[in-house]
């Protein structure tokens, strides 16, 4: 079953992914003490399939794209939030982690809650409520890149097409 | 509908006449940064699209946040930069002993001219917004990828105008400023938006002032911000910038979602509390509380006026016996003015640790880093939990005047205090 991890407002990313790792290079191990710095738990739970839900600006400060990749590494599986900041949200984007940004609706969401998402219908199912949360979906371009799996591949596709 | 500067300048690199907020669009560059944390993955992204540069003097390496390299594992980031530097004849590369903190150091060798469009891996692009460039911070895919095509996608922002009006007091920076309107409109008060300074208060501001308020406009969530062009900005660009620029100025018909304005004459120094850049008070209220050590420096504070205004407190003072205080001029070229204008000899003097460049305590890389319930003043940004190194430590953010004084009275302290 998946989980809910459920956090407040402008979660950033000094506590995603501390800065005194950063001199560590590969992902994955980087990804062990993702979160660590809010909750130390989290790392050592987190399973793949899991959702973070969170509330205004998650991601905010720094630019390093180790923030959203550690969470995917972890196999995060969508990062729902109440607003995203914005060089987060773009990194997400171009590393192929899903992102939905569903303003306040996301109050709705509680920890013990069973998710369904389809992030490229922009719908969120909280089964256990019988609730369905609608956002907008991405815009086309940006979809695009997300079903490449990322900038790099999207780039690598047009340049060859 | 007229155009703010922001969009003339996305309009002109995208080829398109005019553009609005919410457009889509590809962008040409004008200059590509990475650091030695960010640069090794955008290379790894770069190597997998598997084409040459796309200009090997529009891309500026610069190996400066763990850097002279703190530990093995850096040392190999370090490795890695250089490597490909050397490897694709990067022109901009800057190597240890000749570098600085990206963001003083680019604008200072006159990398950024007024009108253009950059990219860095690293959140701060934003400071040349000072020189009305449209900057901004990507992460490493989009740099590496943008390597290759000397492109980027952006979304158009909108734009938050913000007026500056009337005449700076004494002891009061653009540190305050900056620290006085993210307490006004919130962390996330300018999420996706770009601010427009306006407003005859800007003549008051030094360069350095300027460069400290665009450096700070991610902290309150923007893209990017931006500074008209004047007597200052023309001056500042006089000997390092040679090649033709075309200056952008706002229409008078431009759209804003929002209008702020903040009368200069009616602002105090400020500090911001733990764990956010809006927990803004005036340094008055602060008094009480002690602190561990101070850090003078970064990319926000680590300019000649920053260390000038440092020795102003500092001279003739003795740094608290309580306190560790740690000076970081951000370049080279600042480092040797401030040692011939005699402010190192000040510093030390005083009892402070002077550093060669480096971000350093900024990110809690090293050279300074907080134990468990330390306390630290900072001219740098962020004031994160754990920013500056133990997760139970604490940062507040103030001027080089404020963190100076702090470090002489051993708590946190405005400059009037110090300076008789
Ligand atoms: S000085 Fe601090 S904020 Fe500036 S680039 Fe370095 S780590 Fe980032």
């Amino acid at each position: 079953m998946s989980k809910v991890w459920r956090y407040g407002d402008h979660v950033d990313t000094d506590v995603i992914i501390p800065a005194r790792y950063l001199n560590i290079a590969g992902f994955n191990e980087l990804a062990e003490h993702a979160m660590e710095d809010i909750d130390a738990s989290f790392a050592f739970n987190v399973s793949r399939g899991d959702f973070i839900v969170a509330g205004r600006n998650f991601g905010c400060g720094s630019s390093r794209e180790h923030a959203p990749m550690v969470l995917k590494v972890k196999g995060v599986k969508c990062v729902i939030a109440d607003s995203f900041a914005r060089i987060f949200y773009r990194n997400a984007i171009n590393i192929g982690l899903h992102v939905l940004e569903i303003g306040e609706d996301v109050e709705k969401i509680e920890a013990q809650d069973q998710l369904e998402v389809d992030a490229a219908k922009g719908e969120i199912r909280v089964l256990n409520k019988n609730l369905v949360i609608t956002t907008r979906p991405l815009p086309e371009f940006v979809r695009k890149i997300a079903d490449c799996g990322g900038l790099i591949n999207y780039v690598k596709g047009e340049k060859t097409e | 509908m007229g155009m703010t500067m922001t969009e003339k300048i996305l309009a002109k690199h995208s080829g398109r006449e005019t553009v609005a907020a919410g457009d889509l669009l590809i962008s040409q560059l004008d200059l590509i940064l990475a650091n030695d944390i960010t640069g090794p993955p955008a290379i790894d992204e770069f190597e997998r699209i598997g084409k040459p540069v796309f200009n090997k003097d529009r891309i500026a390496l610069v190996p400066d946040h763990f850097s002279p390299c703190k530990d093995i594992k850096s040392a190999e980031m370090c490795k890695r930069l250089r490597d490909f530097a050397r490897e694709h004849k990067i022109t901009n590369y800057f190597e240890v002993g000749r570098m600085g903190i990206e963001h003083a150091l680019l604008p200072d060798s006159g990398l950024v001219a007024p009108g253009e469009v950059i990219i860095g891996a690293d959140s701060h692009t934003c400071t040349y917004g000072a020189l009305n460039a449209m900057a901004t911070g990507v992460g490493q895919s989009d740099v590496g990828a943008a390597m290759a095509s000397g492109t980027t996608w952006f979304k158009v922002p909108a734009a938050i105008k913000v007026e500056l009006k009337g005449k700076l007091p004494r002891y009061v920076r653009g540190k305050d400023i900056i620290l006085t309107l993210i307490g006004m409109i919130g962390v996330d008060g300018a999420r996706y938006q770009s601010l427009e300074f306006f407003g005859d208060g800007i003549g008051e501001l030094e360069m350095s002032d300027r460069f400290t308020i665009c450096n700070m406009a991610i902290e309150a969530g923007a893209k990017n911000g931006i500074f008209p062009v004047d007597a200052k900005t023309l001056e500042y660009l006089k000997g390092s910038v040679t090649r033709d620029f075309a200056a952008v100025e706002p229409d008078s018909d431009a759209a804003y979602t929002r209008e702020v304005t903040i009368e200069l004459d009616e602002l105090v120094p400020v500090v911001a509390y733990p764990h956010l850049p809006e927990n803004v008070h005036p340094v008055s209220e602060a008094g009480g509380i002690r602190i561990d050590q101070a850090v003078i420096g970064s990319c926000t504070n680590g300019r000649l006026e920053d260390l000038a205004q440092a020795a102003e407190v500092l001279k003739d003072n003795k740094v608290h016996p309580d306190v560790r205080c740690i000076i970081i001029p951000a370049t080279q070229e600042i480092y040797m003015e401030a040692m011939k204008r005699g402010y190192i000899d000040i510093f030390i003097e005083a009892g402070v640790a002077v550093s060669t460049p480096t971000c350093g305590p900024c990110l809690g890389g090293y050279m300074g880093i907080l134990a468990h319930g330390e306390r630290a003043v900072s001219t740098t940004n962020r004031n994160f939990r754990g920013r500056m190194g133990h997760v139970d430590s604490e940062v507040y953010l103030a001027s080089p005047y404020v963190a100076a004084a702090s470090a002489v009275m051993g708590r946190i302290a405005g400059p009037e205090e110090v300076i008789k």
